[in-house]
């Protein structure tokens, strides 16, 4: 009846008793107040079922902040131990719970905090730069974001029901086959990444027709915002790199559901295919997650130096020449597996070569500070962060791509180090400094600065103190993964790296403060121009929050920084709308999007613990649903004119009572 | 149309409200969305195409390509197949002309054909298995099967959605809403034909070689 479901299924640690506990009493006295304030039904027809592109976005980036909180747990709990477990004493973590913490630490921080951050993002922005009124399929949109949210739930899941993988992020097999890892934390691995993937795969379907079909007038390739240029190819290596990651995690299901023998040792398998088809995706992964963060780097540099770009079209193409080079150069994940020199050689050049288009971007960057009037807003902090700490760890990374150092160092804690490295340094910056630029124009106030910047100290100082220790320690043979070591010698500088974690932690708690005291100051703090920061691109010239529609008229541009040449044009202030205004075409919310997902989440769940009827019953819910959706023709309505004109005018009114005559002033005397 | 932006908002206003040429949904993006699908989905087979390269001699003394096809079985198969991308072109032809009976008549043949193709490698399949060389096997048994069986579930979800096409074009005729789905379904079931193309020589036909 219940497959391999049991009692016994509910971990006992202490550990992991007191986090169920927790979350049960946090999540019921969540769901106890959404009752109490009637607000279901507001959650049910404003969000859950919207199509809307910025709250979707809106939503990616809450879940991801919350997992960043579990992820960043896992995090601390790691390095307390390695604190902890030094010259044969064991510290707190059992291998076999240490083992499932790295792999959830690295899954969660990849597939469920960084790529919502980044999708998230370009949920809010591209539609807005590209002067469109939403995405190019809003249903898949929708459907998109709730897959995702079915692989976050199956992930949180096995964490009171049943186990997590102990095989690290990527599973490798045949380590996470049958004969080695039978329980099921490889089954929730399988089905949160399978379900989730799908619906990225469909994003990226989505941006991609999205920014090639639906840009304004005047909006030539050659124009768009840097921002968009570098999610479309973000999105371009999502639809030629996910499907690969979807048949990778087929085959590991047949070889673990069916007995197949893809990857198995015996019978003619191979695991060194394995290797080489999840690193082809997860290569291309890390740029889906960096060229986008290189995108809001660019817009921020711009507008706070008050500059056109530097370089507009070297940092297209650099950004072209990334996304190509980035499918050749796998291999470099490993070196070691004895391809043979040629091939090592070959690789580990071609990885060299990605240094180059990115140092363009480098010089790009600082040449557009040059002589640039920069304010030291704290998205501007987090750029001048990122530069410097994501060069360092470029460098370590073109080291790591010498195969003959690769040698001595693959597996280590300079690896790690490494790569957090250019993840923290580059995503991790990125997407905080383009949630503080873009904040205002999701919710109509701006962050506060204050708590922004502290913030920022403490992530950038936390990520020196916790990082360097492990380059150093690879030197000693620390290696990656280690639950305990013997060498007593290494302990002052683990300790260390606990410290710099602890940095991290304040600087994470900083944030949520900055939340905190911004919508407390909403009032002060209110954007009611909808272009806090003097902005050049389109986003910036609809009022914040950005209406439902984006643009009551579509707006047209003439060159790049569009919004700033009209800014220009019209003697300095941005073009305001006028009526008369006309019906607007728009999706209607949908319900069928969370059902399938709903329906997606039993089907996984099922699956893990061999539930063959539940997973039936999830399988046709999903189907039925999706025939809903098919035979459901009404997805559309037109907004009418008055309604437009109503929600313009009250703009224009609350323009005119905050006497928006500083704003054009401070414009004019620019131009 | 509510495409005009702001600086011609004076003019536009008082054309005719062309509720069709101004969605953002158009077929013409429907269609472009759908090839860029095609594209993600060629990847898959892709990556099955290499695994069953890298698996080809992994036969772990289990039976060789050679000796398990039956070519005369999957020419047929592939006939079946071949000609049903024809009349699939037929029915688009029919679309074109606007004559809905047409459309029915060629999407009912063209799943029949479709039919008979999946039959026969339900056939082929469960008389593998039979003799004891299923997909358990060996690792290029595992590849044999997840290839061409990922084939196979393509078309069947093409054979479905012949089914959901002819539902829908009995209620609604040819609309804005079931053109563009026929047309998506017909890249669908010609990408599958060229996709079995592949399936065909490069593993029946050079593994009986």
């Amino acid at each position: 009846m219940f497959g391999k479901l049991s009692l016994e299924a509910i971990p006992t640690d202490p550990i992991v008793l007191t986090t169920i506990v927790a979350i049960v009493l946090g999540g019921g006295a969540l769901t106890a107040a959404i009752t109490y304030f009637k607000k279901w039904g507001y959650l049910w027809t404003e969000w859950i079922t919207s199509v809307d592109h910025k709250k979707l976005g809106i939503m990616y980036f809450i879940v991801a902040l919350v997992m960043l909180l579990r992820g960043f747990a896992d995090a601390i709990m790691m390095r307390s131990q390695l604190a902890m477990a030094s010259a044969g004493a064991e510290g707190f973590l059992p291998p076999s719970h240490y083992d499932q913490i790295f792999t959830a630490h690295g899954v969660i921080m990849i597939f469920f905090v960084a790529m919502p951050m980044v999708i998230g993002l370009m949920n809010l922005v591209v539609p807005l730069q590209i002067g469109a009124r939403d995405v190019a399929f809003p249903f898949l949109n929708n459907l998109s974001f709730w897959l995702f949210a079915a692989g976050v739930v199956l992930v949180n899941v096995s964490l009171f029901v049943g186990e997590f993988a102990k095989t690290g992020w990527l599973a490798y097999a045949p380590l996470s086959g049958l004969d080695y890892s039978p329980g099921v934390g490889v089954d929730y691995w399988i089905w949160a990444l399978q379900i989730s993937g799908i619906g990225t795969t469909m994003t990226g379907i989505n941006f991609f027709v999205t920014i090639l079909k639906m840009r304004t007038k005047g909006m030539t390739m050659f124009r768009m915002p840097i921002f968009t240029w570098t999610s479309l190819c973000a999105n371009v290596l999502i639809i030629a790199s996910f499907p690969i990651l979807t048949a990778t995690i087929a085959l590991l299901t047949l070889d673990r559901y069916l007995g197949m023998n893809f990857f198995t040792t015996d019978l003619g398998g191979n695991m060194m295919m394995y290797v080489n088809l999840i690193w082809a995706w997860g290569h291309p992964e890390v740029y889906i997650l960096i060229l986008p963060a290189f995108g809001v780097f660019s817009e921020v540099i711009a507008t706070f130096a008050k500059k056109r770009l530097f370089g507009y079209n070297t940092m297209v193409w650099a950004t072209v020449a990334i996304t190509i080079l980035s499918f050749v150069v796998w291999l470099h994940h490993f070196f070691t597996m004895g391809a043979g020199a040629d091939v090592n050689a070959f690789f580990g050049i071609m990885t060299m070569i990605i240094a180059i288009p990115t140092g363009v971007k480098i010089f790009n960057w600082l040449f557009t500070m040059y002589r640039g009037r920069l304010e030291f807003t704290s998205p501007v902090l987090w750029t001048l962060g990122f530069i410097i700490t994501f060069t360092l760890g470029g460098m370590t990374g073109v080291m790591l791509s010498v195969p003959a150092a690769n040698f001595v160092l693959h597996n280590s804690l300079f690896v790690i180090a490494h790569f957090h490295n250019v993840i923290i340094g580059g995503v991790v910056f990125g997407m905080l400094a383009g949630l503080t630029y873009w904040f205002p124009k999701a919710f109509g106030f701006t962050l506060n600065e204050k708590w922004g910047k502290r913030s920022f100290w403490c992530w950038f100082i936390g990520f020196y103190v916790a990082f360097t220790p492990l380059y150093v320690l690879a030197f000693f043979g620390a290696v990656r993964r280690m639950q305990s070591y013997s060498n007593p010698e290494w302990q002052p500088l683990m300790i260390v790296a606990w410290v710099g974690a602890l940095i991290i932690a304040a600087g994470i708690a900083c944030t949520l403060i900055q939340f905190y005291v911004s919508i407390r100051d909403r009032k002060q703090n209110q954007d009611v121009t909808g272009d806090p920061w003097d902005g050049r691109t389109l986003e910036w010239a609809t009022s914040s929050p950005a209406p439902f529609y984006n643009f009551a008229h579509l707006p047209e541009v003439h060159g790049v920084d569009g919004f700033w040449e009209a800014k220009k044009a019209n003697g300095g202030v941005p073009p305001i709308s006028e009526p008369p205004y006309q019906d607007i075409h728009m999706p209607k919310n949908t319900w069928e999007g969370p059902i399938i997902a709903l329906f997606a989440t039993i089907f996984g769940f099922a699956l893990v613990w061999h539930i063959w009827w539940l997973a039936i019953v999830g399988g046709i819910g999903m189907f039925a649903t999706f025939m809903a959706r098919i035979f459901n023709d009404d997805v559309d309505y037109y907004v009418p004119a008055a309604e437009v004109e109503r929600i313009e005018r009250e703009h224009r009114q609350r323009l005119k009572q905050k006497g928006d005559l500083a704003h054009s002033t401070r414009l004019e005397t620019q131009s | 149309m509510a495409t005009d932006t702001l600086s011609n908002q004076g003019h536009a206003h008082g054309h005719d409200h062309d509720h069709h040429d101004d969605h953002h949904d158009t077929a013409g993006t429907k269609i472009f969305g759908f090839w860029v699908y095609l594209m993600s989905d060629l990847v898959i087979f892709g990556s099955l195409f290499a695994t069953y390269a890298v698996l080809l001699r992994g036969t772990a003394g289990g039976p060789t390509p050679g000796e398990i096809f039956d070519l005369p079985l999957i020419l047929i198969s592939t006939f079946l197949l071949l000609i049903s991308s024809f009349t699939y072109g037929m029915a688009v032809l029919a679309m074109n002309a606007g004559r809905v009976v047409q459309v029915q008549k060629w999407l009912i043949i063209t799943f029949l054909l479709g039919a008979g193709f999946i039959g026969l490698e339900l056939y082929e399949f469960q008389h593998l298995i039979h003799e004891g060389f299923g997909p358990d096997r060996s690792g290029f048994l595992s590849a044999f099967f997840t290839l061409v069986g990922t084939h196979g579930l393509h078309v069947t979800f093409g054979l479905i959605w012949i089914l959901v096409m002819l539902i829908q074009l009995k209620k609604q005729g040819l609309t804005e809403v079931t053109r563009p789905r026929i047309m998506c379904l017909s890249l669908f079931w010609h990408f599958l034909d060229i996709v079995w193309i592949c399936v065909f020589s490069f593993v029946y036909l050079m593994g009986v070689l």
